[in-house]
């Protein structure tokens, strides 16, 4: 695709996190737009946290439950006073349920420009389990 | 004689008339809400910007997630600033099935006017982790100045 082929893009306000758990901190907190996809080798998730510095990262699994989280530190000085907003700043969060499929130890993450890439290969071989039945 | 009042225009309220009465009460139903800045209108261009100013600088803002400075052509005049550029997300394989797909890839061009002159020659941009920054410093006529007050 050329570049005149391109199509446009269009502003999309940022997405406000609803949540049901409750945030211990002021400020707002914005859902990242993310892609996940999956091959044969693995699952590769890509969000856009614009403003998140790898030290204000943080990345929790849990329970299969992998959590994303990144701060964001106002970027305004002090003395700056507002001629137009258009978008808020804020922390970033999403959860995510992991399938037993991924080999959790190796989860490889960077962040580039403002976007998270996960590489998150899957288990060597999907352990087989035989449940044998007992007879009485 | 007329008991209630015409739902219709009359003579006496034209339909401007009408319509402007509306528009002073929704001015006045919203113009109270305590925090306007959220509530400016969003021209609805990508990149959603934010401009703010000090003393001797106004600021640009943009949030760009994967672009390199390299991949923006911004260009300034006096009063006016033009960005553009592509955002471009890599295909992946053919045998890449998609869970989800939130990000968008595209080109956008943007124009912004400023509320004053600014110092074409010194202005910078960087972009780092993501947003665009872009330092304008102030034409010195536009700079607000200290006038002191003379004893007399």
């Amino acid at each position: 695709m050329t570049a005149s082929e391109a199509k446009a893009l269009e502003a999309k306000e940022k997405q406000e996190m609803s949540t049901d758990v409750e945030q211990t901190r002021l400020g707002t907190t914005f859902t990242p737009t993310v892609d996940i996809f999956e091959t044969d080798t693995g699952i590769t998730l890509l969000a856009d946290m614009p403003g998140v510095k790898a030290k204000d990262l943080d990345l929790d699994l849990q329970k299969n439950v992998l959590t994303i989280k990144g701060d964001v530190a106002s970027p305004e000085g002090p003395n700056e006073t507002d001629v137009l907003r258009e978008y808020s700043t804020g922390a970033y969060v999403r959860q995510f349920s992991l399938s037993d499929a991924i080999d959790q130890s190796k989860i490889d993450a960077e962040l580039k420009d403002g976007v998270l890439k996960l590489v998150m290969p899957k288990a060597e071989k999907a352990v087989p389990r035989k449940i044998a039945v007992k007879t009485g | 004689m007329a008991i209630m009042r015409p739902f219709w225009p009359t003579r006496h309220s034209s339909v401007f008339g009408e319509l402007d009465r509306m528009r002073r009460d929704m001015d006045r139903l919203f113009g109270d809400l305590p925090d306007r800045s959220f509530r400016q209108p969003m021209a609805g261009v990508f990149p959603l910007t934010n401009v703010t100013e000090d003393t001797n600088n106004y600021y640009i803002r943009a949030e760009l997630p994967g672009m390199k400075g390299d991949e923006l052509d911004i260009s300034v005049t006096g009063e006016g600033l033009s960005i553009s550029g592509e955002r471009k997300i890599p295909e992946q394989k053919k045998e890449a099935s998609y869970h989800r797909r939130e990000r968008e890839a595209g080109r956008f061009s943007r124009m912004l006017s400023l509320p004053g002159q600014v110092d074409t020659g010194k202005v910078e941009a960087s972009c780092a982790n993501g947003i665009l920054t872009i330092v304008l410093p102030k034409a010195e006529a536009a700079k607000p100045r200290q006038i002191s007050v003379k004893a007399v």
